[in-house]
């Protein structure tokens, strides 16, 4: 697929600091083929993994599983399980892998917090007024710090997709830079919403325009929208990582979220990273899924290939 | 004007209310017709669409499920010539139509028939109600191709459970052809699933599977093979209905064990008023 090439223009870091340069940039990337990415990654979706690959590939997939609950009815008590499920999230087996971070809302990062003290899986919170992004700038960015100084050590931004729309790239950048500063040493997850996005182009455009911000992962979506993450679509932020790295030499994670729900999507997933950006991605720190009944389909396929017998889903518990 | 080229059928698998061919491309020949040879995926498949169905099958009434199975009986007389091209003896297709009918008025008697209420040593009603068992796996008889079929599918149904059945390896088209009427008659997709093809293969998987709730293996004539499926099916404590007797005679009356068999008894305590 087209490349883009950057040798030609300004110093990347440059292109923030005005509208207009921001626009000619975003605007002089190549378009993208929309017929050709929605073939490429149809194509990506019928090779067949199997066997050692196919354990190889669930238990990877398990580690990059932000498991998440967003939701208004979210509890303590819920937020709480769902952290230890992500520490262990097969008890019966030992082996099994524990999830790349639990995703929650501020208001329930203290409770994971707790729970998570101490492991390898991180905490990820969503910010900035989740999932509109409709709100002044000042309380989005009092939500980032709030959500840092409780614990979370990822912050998952929303883009502001009504700035974006109209074209004001340069008060969508700004805000990112803000969200980034605002996070501190955390993890900046800038979601783009793609499914409000409307085009593949708006999607490359977004995913640069994020990367060029500071984002240190760009997301699909909110999954509060009928459209979520999609193959194309990550395809699509997939070359825009890439040609971003080859331009700056900064790599930047991916992160599909939403309407991923069984093991042969996710495994399309990764047969996709791998075909794309290459091996480099192909770790929790470089690619997540944004999932929540996702895990106990990877589990349910993980047990039927370390017992020889499909299991099912009264064997695994409902979050 | 060249002469006319017949079109040819081929068989394929009743799962979820499609007819998919086998997800492994494998057929084999029966009666000179492509039958699909069903794999273990595609049982497992099988599962997975019965248990997507339990839901609004079990939560149906008694009422709505005894008129979809009579609606089912109708399409099953309407297609006696079928059958009988088939193969199958006029006299076995009214009896199953017969059959089907009989099993279709039970599906609002039968809470009545078996449920009740228990006296008990206490100020409560205590009421015992009868519910399916959930997703059951079911063995077909090898012959009678459709009597045989109908007398193992039916009282599984009737009560709410939804079945994945591994038919008759050397009598398939009947079953599909069956699986054919109950597409047409109104019953949700995913209640029954029909797999053909060799019992060896898909059996086993559905023996061992974690979230098949009950076997019948009326149709294994194979006493180690028989005995292999109750162990597989005691690791999640499967009901298991016992291989159906050589002699067995179909036409007779099959009497509600058939039905009884594949039910959870409910009981209800409620405190009686002052």
């Amino acid at each position: 697929m087209t490349a883009t090439t950057t040798s030609a223009r300004s110093d990347l870091s440059e292109l923030g600091r005005s509208e207009t340069a921001l626009r000619t940039f975003l605007h002089g990337l190549p378009g993208v083929d929309q017929v050709g990415a929605e073939q490429r990654a149809a194509q990506l979706s019928t090779r067949s993994i199997k066997t050692t690959a196919k354990a190889q590939a669930i238990d990877l997939a398990i580690r990059m599983v932000d498991l998440t609950t967003l939701e208004g009815a979210d509890t303590p008590g819920k937020v709480r399980a769902l952290a230890a499920k992500a520490l262990r999230p097969d008890p019966a087996d030992p082996s099994c892998p524990h999830v790349g971070a639990v995703c929650v809302y501020p208001a329930m990062v203290p409770y994971v917090a707790e729970v998570l003290r101490g492991s390898a899986v991180h905490l990820a919170s969503v910010a900035t007024a989740f999932p509109s992004g409709q709100a002044p700038l000042e309380i989005k960015l009092a939500d980032t710090r709030a959500a840092v100084a409780a614990g979370a050590d990822e912050i998952d931004m929303v883009i502001n997709r009504g700035a974006f729309l109209a074209g004001r790239y340069k008060e969508v950048y700004d805000e990112i830079v803000a969200t980034k500063e605002a996070s501190g040493d955390a993890h900046l997850k800038v979601i783009l919403e793609t499914g409000e996005l409307a085009t593949y182009d708006n999607v490359r455009r977004a995913s640069w325009l994020a990367m060029l911000a500071g984002g240190d992962f760009i997301k699909t979506s909110t999954g509060k929208v009928p459209v979520a993450a999609t193959m194309p679509v990550t395809l699509v932020m997939l070359e825009a990582v890439r040609d971003f790295r080859e331009a700056t030499g900064r790599q930047v994670g991916v992160k599909p979220a939403g309407g991923i729900k069984t093991t042969k999507d996710a495994i399309k997933y990764l047969v996709m990273v791998n075909e794309t950006v290459g091996p480099d991605w192909l770790d929790p720190d470089w690619f997540r899924f944004g999932a929540s009944s996702l895990l106990n389909d990877l589990l349910m396929q993980r047990t039927k290939l370390t017992t020889g017998t499909y299991s099912g889903p009264d064997y695994f518990t409902l979050d | 004007m060249s002469e006319r080229v017949a079109v040819r059928k081929t068989y394929k698998l009743f799962i979820g209310g499609k007819f998919p061919r086998s997800e492994s491309g494998r057929s084999y020949l029966v009666q000179s017709s492509n039958v699909s040879l069903a794999s273990r995926k595609d049982a497992r498949d099988a599962v997975v669409a019965a248990r997507a169905a339990v839901k609004g099958w079990a939560g149906a009434t008694a009422y709505n499920r005894g008129q979809i199975l009579y609606r089912a009986a109708e399409m099953l007389e309407g297609r006696r010539e079928q059958f009988v091209a088939l193969g199958i003896p006029g006299d076995e297709v009214d009896a199953a139509v017969d059959r089907w009918v009989w099993y279709a008025g039970w599906a609002d008697k039968l809470a009545q028939v078996y449920g009740g209420a228990n006296p008990v040593a206490g100020p409560y009603f205590n009421i015992s109600a009868p519910e399916p068992t959930g997703v059951v796996a079911v063995v077909a008889p090898e012959r009678p191709a459709l009597l045989g079929l109908v007398s193992v599918i039916a009282p599984a149904i009737v009560s709410g459970n939804t079945v994945v059945v591994a038919a008759s390896p050397s009598e398939p088209l009947a079953a599909v052809t069956l699986a054919e009427v109950l597409a047409t008659s109104d019953l949700p997709g995913g209640v029954v699933n029909i797999l053909t093809g060799a019992i060896t293969e898909t059996a086993p998987t559905l023996a061992a599977h974690m979230d098949v709730n009950a076997i019948d293996l009326t149709g294994v004539t194979d006493a180690a093979l028989a005995t292999d499926l109750e162990v597989k099916a005691a690791e999640n404590l499967k009901r298991v209905l016992r291989p159906a007797p050589a002699d067995h005679d179909w036409t007779g009356d099959p009497g509600l064990a058939p039905m009884t068999a594949l039910l959870e008894t409910k009981t209800v305590w409620h405190p009686k008023g002052v």
